[in-house]
């Protein structure tokens, strides 16, 4: 394995930190299958970080871990320097809805409600309510990613570009310290690829928000701060990116 | 679209069962005034003759008899008069009235009909009854020598208000006049009905000073059954209870509420099983939705709570709905079925409780039909529900 030691913090005060990650599907089965193998990352604050790998490598069950989606079958993690392995479902809800923002590469946003509703779901299921406030921060964010005037629209209403704007004015709109994205270029155009990367980098810079971007596509791959590649399940190469942002 | 539907599907589930709630306590109010209305709630009368052994059989001795049983005669209840204020003095009791009642003929011209002859006080009686309103020509009124006839009756013999006409039991016969005819809400008691003043019946039936029943009236017709049971123990009468002066017809109103309560039941399974086969569809659907939610931090608590309020919304919008089609129903049964005399068959209503007591019903029903699926929903597994 390549290891070229990245710059941002790291140790067990990162923001992320795994050691010994293993995950094995159908436990006990004859059909029992490891797909991660003892992965060892850390991730600091601030980080801006692409996971590549070809498909089945384990990348997206990965992400599903680190995001508190799915539970690890050996290892550990800690995630702002507090173990989650052993943590019950209402803990991992509540780090889910403090710690961490998710970009999928459908958009996943609720069709029923317009693109306002969407961005301010996240603080209705933290509140109980939408305040004002809260409401306001909603629409800053949308004009921020260029869609004020698209905020009374619903999803079917906008392009794939603008729905995945949507989805991630929603995943950043509580301010999490790291944010998951799961191939949100995968299912764009070109212009609307390099549209919805550039806004990730701005979103970065001008909130110090961590990310951890899953792609196929290395020219974007190149684009970010650190590049881990996954291979058959372990880490194959782990360094900063050579290629200018 | 699915949503619409079973709402469409609640309300005609919740009509169905209001608008039979209401049509059943309706028939059923109107069997039981028309019953009670020619008869008191309890009757009180002496007890029948028996045949009575001259001496008591010997221990171990034999004994050959043949019993026949004694004709029933006309017979006064023993110190009626100093009953009748004890009884009205009993708390559920509100009237008590004095009869006297017997078989006999009403003869006018060459029409000979055999009647009821029914001896009252008028004013006790019509307490009992509601007499008065039961008139349709004349006046109620029972001065000595005038009777009140029933309608049928008056037809067969040919008599109308103010006419004379003959009562005769055995070999005693009196002329009377028509003061009153009285539709009493049965045919067959319309056909065979004269009431005359007490005095005139204990005269004709050979039963002076006397009162062959009480006829009493409660004020809850439900304690009828208590009170007979309490009155046979404390006095030596025949006391009987117009539930066991009608058997059949409490037998016939107990099937008709439990055909009732079973209808009532299917339908609010079928509306159980609606709501919930639309939301378990509805969870299949939004699988996708409720996994994003989750990954943004919805408890399991919330995502159970949202389908179970979207039972009792469905439940609720349902109800409201129904409970308006109900009264449509109801609306047009009471316009447009009618009797031969064009008057509305009975009176139905759907009171404000019976509707809210449905509408609630209904709601909980919703809930409950959420609970599987809210359940399903919570419980599903984020990452797998977001890959789908």
């Amino acid at each position: 394995m390549a290891q070229d030691t990245p710059t941002a913090s790291t140790g067990p005060g990162a923001l992320i930190h795994v050691e010994g990650l293993r995950k094995s599907y159908n436990l006990g089965l004859p059909s029992e299958a490891e797909v991660l193998h003892g992965l060892d990352l850390q991730v600091g604050r601030g980080e801006f970080v692409a996971l590549m790998g070809p498909s089945g490598s384990g990348k997206s069950t990965l992400l599903n871990i680190l995001g508190l989606l799915e539970p690890m079958t050996a290892g550990s993690y800690r995630l702002q320097g507090e173990e989650v392995r052993g943590m019950d479902d209402a803990n991992l809800t509540l780090r889910r809805r403090s710690t961490l923002g998710f970009v999928f590469q459908f958009h996943h946003l609720l069709p029923a409600f317009t693109a306002l509703e969407n961005v301010t779901l996240p603080a209705l299921m933290r509140e109980g309510r939408v305040t004002a406030q809260a409401q306001a921060h909603a629409r800053a964010l949308l004009a921020e990613v260029g869609l004020a005037q698209a905020e009374n629209k619903r999803p079917a209403e906008l392009s794939g570009g603008m729905q995945q704007r949507v989805a991630l004015a929603r995943a950043v709109v509580l301010n999490p310290p790291l944010v998951l994205a799961d191939e949100p270029t995968g299912n764009l155009d070109q212009a609307s690829s390099a549209e919805v990367f550039a806004l990730l980098r701005r979103l970065h810079a001008e909130r110090g928000t961590s990310f951890i971007v899953v792609t196929h596509d290395p020219r974007l791959a190149a684009r970010c701060d650190r590049l881990v590649e996954l291979v058959d399940g372990r880490i194959d190469h782990d360094g900063v990116t050579s290629r200018p942002r | 679209m699915q949503t619409l539907l079973i709402i469409v599907g609640v309300a005609a589930g919740v009509a169905v069962i209001a608008y039979i709630s209401a049509l059943i306590s309706g028939l059923q109010a109107s069997t039981l005034t028309k019953t009670l209305g020619a008869q008191g709630h309890v009757t009180l009368r002496s007890l029948d003759d028996a045949v009575v052994p001259a001496a008591l059989a010997q221990a171990g001795a034999s004994t050959l008899t043949q019993t026949q049983p004694r004709a029933q005669r006309l017979r006064s209840v023993i110190n009626w008069q100093t009953l009748v204020p004890v009884l009205e003095a009993m708390p559920g009791i509100s009237d008590v009235s004095p009869m006297v009642s017997g078989a006999g003929l009403a003869l006018r011209g060459e029409a000979t009909q055999s009647i009821a002859l029914l001896g009252v006080d008028l004013d006790r009686y019509d307490r009992i009854v509601g007499l008065r309103s039961k008139v349709i020509s004349g006046v109620a009124r029972l001065a000595p020598g005038e009777a009140v006839v029933g309608r049928e009756l008056a037809a067969d013999l040919g008599v109308r208000v103010g006419d004379r006409f003959t009562l005769q039991t055995g070999s005693v016969s009196d002329s009377v006049r028509v003061s009153a005819l009285v539709d009493l809400g049965v045919r067959d008691l319309n056909r065979r009905t004269v009431i005359v003043p007490l005095r005139a019946a204990q005269s004709l039936l050979g039963l002076p000073g006397g009162a062959t029943n009480l006829d009493l009236r409660l004020h809850n017709v439900w304690t009828a059954q208590t009170l007979a049971a309490d009155l046979r123990r404390q006095y030596p009468y025949k006391v009987e209870s117009w539930q066991e002066n009608n058997a059949q017809l409490v037998s016939a109103l107990n099937a008709q509420s439990v055909s009732t309560a079973i209808i009532r039941g299917v339908v609010l399974v079928v509306v159980v099983l609606g709501i919930a086969s639309v939301l378990v569809v509805s969870v299949v659907q939004k699988q996708r939705e409720i996994g994003i939610l989750r990954a943004m931090g919805t408890t399991r608590g919330q995502i159970l709570r949202v389908f179970l309020l979207q039972g009792a919304v469905l439940g609720a919008v349902g109800s409201v709905l129904g409970l308006a089609l109900a009264v449509a129903m109801i609306w047009l049964f009471t316009t447009f079925v009618r009797g031969s005399d064009g008057l509305p068959l009975f009176v139905i209503s759907l009171p404000l409780a019976t509707g809210l007591q449905v509408a609630a019903i209904a709601t909980v029903c919703g809930v409950l039909a959420a609970i599987a699926p809210a359940r399903r929903a919570a419980a599903m597994d984020p990452a797998q529900a977001i890959r789908i």
